[in-house]
């Protein structure tokens, strides 16, 4: 059984929060400066983001001002001894985000926790002897449109188009577009909740490894495109640089579709022990 | 077509409002304050029962905005815009007491779309996620009330060449 001393956790995830705060995923950014077709005030738009994220970097400021509420999705090996892994989390949220926003609040009195703990966790047993951690901050403006469809097997694809393309263009133009769209199919509520997060970890531009998926995708990116909202809503034709879909088996009788819209501020990364 | 990037001066009168073209982009100079969720709540709940507010909302700019703390030797921390429709319940009583200039991202309800063309205000669309940039435009911030509230405080903020964009949505 190996042992990983939670002040190695602690220290390791303080610095990955902080470097994900700053430096948006690399694949967005590159999306917005290749940015080829767009007419005005799109290209202006998406100049003004690439600029931002360059500043960002070079001085080591946050990318967006919502640094988000923590979330980390976490394999723990079963070979693999952490000593109060959950307390060493929520530790490192908080020696990052000393100087980030705070962001979390009770949801009923409003009042804010002070130091944007605690993070949202889910941890997930595998064989072996390493540990895997990877963080993704997500605001509440992509967040707040994100949606669940409960749809019956008889909706089929056709269903799943429509509650996506209803989801974006009901929410798109609030969730700071161009957006990485997750979709979970599959499982129960809960699950194509957790499906549709963990899809906006896929790198951009990699469709699932199922052809009939990937299809999907790639379907759902263009009929995106094709609405017209455009970078930062202000009309256009990059409203989505990635549409990715994890599936999960179902009930005989269900069909959950849940459609996370993620800003093109993602942020992002993985340690391993 | 869209025009070049005009100029802006914070307050302004009406003339120059009406004369913005959507989708133009616009440089913005001057006073603007920022509130969000929590701010709106009790300006709301100041106006309805007729106490100080804690600025002047005649021809005022409000920026839907909670930055990060200012690290050393910075005036603020990155600020970019947030959900202009969450403050859609406040708004429209907001306007009616001055506030003519509204800066934040995405769509607003129908509501506050009428109140915005009977009252001769205007909604600016700035960047969402460009919040280092916007960091860089800023001249100087006030804390100017609800510090309590942390980022959801009221800061009077001077901005130069703050670039937005005449809403479309």
């Amino acid at each position: 059984m190996k042992t990983i001393p939670p002040s190695e956790i602690r220290s390791k995830l303080t610095e990955l929060i902080n470097d994900c705060l700053i430096v948006p995923d690399r694949s967005v950014t590159a999306a917005l400066d290749n940015i080829s077709a767009s007419g005005e005030p799109e290209r202006t738009a998406a100049e003004l983001i690439v600029a931002n994220n360059r500043t960002a970097e070079a001085q080591r400021l946050y990318c967006c001002q919502d640094t988000g509420q923590a979330l980390f999705f976490v394999k723990l090996g079963d070979e693999v001894y952490c000593p109060d892994l959950i307390g060493t989390i929520n530790a490192a949220v908080r020696d990052a985000y000393k100087t980030a926003r705070k962001s979390v609040a009770d949801p009923l009195t409003r009042i804010n926790t002070g130091d944007n703990s605690p993070a949202i966790i889910e941890t997930e047993p595998t064989r072996g002897d390493t540990l895997e951690i990877t963080f993704l901050a997500k605001g509440a403006g992509s967040e707040n449109m994100s949606r669940l469809y409960m749809l019956t097997p008889a909706d089929g694809e056709t269903g799943i188009i429509n509650s996506v393309i209803d989801a974006v263009e009901r929410g798109g133009r609030n969730a700071c577009p161009p957006l990485v769209i997750g979709v979970g199919i599959g499982g129960v509520t809960e699950t194509a909740c957790s499906l549709s997060k963990r899809a906006l970890l896929r790198p951009v531009g990699q469709n699932n490894a199922r052809a009939d998926v990937a299809a999907l995708e790639k379907t759902l990116l263009e009929k995106i495109n094709g609405l017209g909202i455009g970078v930062a809503a202000l009309g256009g034709e990059l409203t989505a640089l990635a549409v990715n879909i994890e599936t999960a088996p179902t009930h005989i009788g269900m069909l959950p579709v849940a459609v996370n819209l993620q800003c093109h501020s993602l942020r992002h990364g993985t340690v391993k022990f | 077509m869209i025009s070049g990037p005009v100029k802006l001066s914070l307050p302004t009168d009406t003339y120059h409002i009406k004369d913005l073209l959507p989708g133009a982009m616009v440089l913005l100079d001057g006073v603007i304050y920022t509130a969000r969720d929590q701010a709106h709540k009790r300006i709301a709940a100041a106006i309805a029962s007729d106490e100080n507010l804690p600025f002047d909302l005649n021809n005022a700019a409000i920026y839907y905005c909670g930055p990060t703390p200012a690290t050393q030797g910075r005036i603020i921390g990155s600020c970019g815009p947030t959900t202009s429709s969450r403050m859609d319940a406040y708004t429209p009583l907001l306007i009616e007491h001055g506030l003519k200039v509204m800066i934040g991202k995405g769509v607003r309800s129908d509501k506050v779309v009428q109140a915005i063309k009977k009252h001769g205000a205007v909604y600016l669309t700035a960047i969402g996620g460009a919040a280092a940039l916007y960091q860089s435009k800023v001249t100087s911030c006030e804390l100017v009330a609800y510090p309590d509230l942390g980022c959801e405080a009221v800061y009077k903020l001077t901005v130069k060449d703050f670039p937005v964009f005449v809403s479309t949505v």
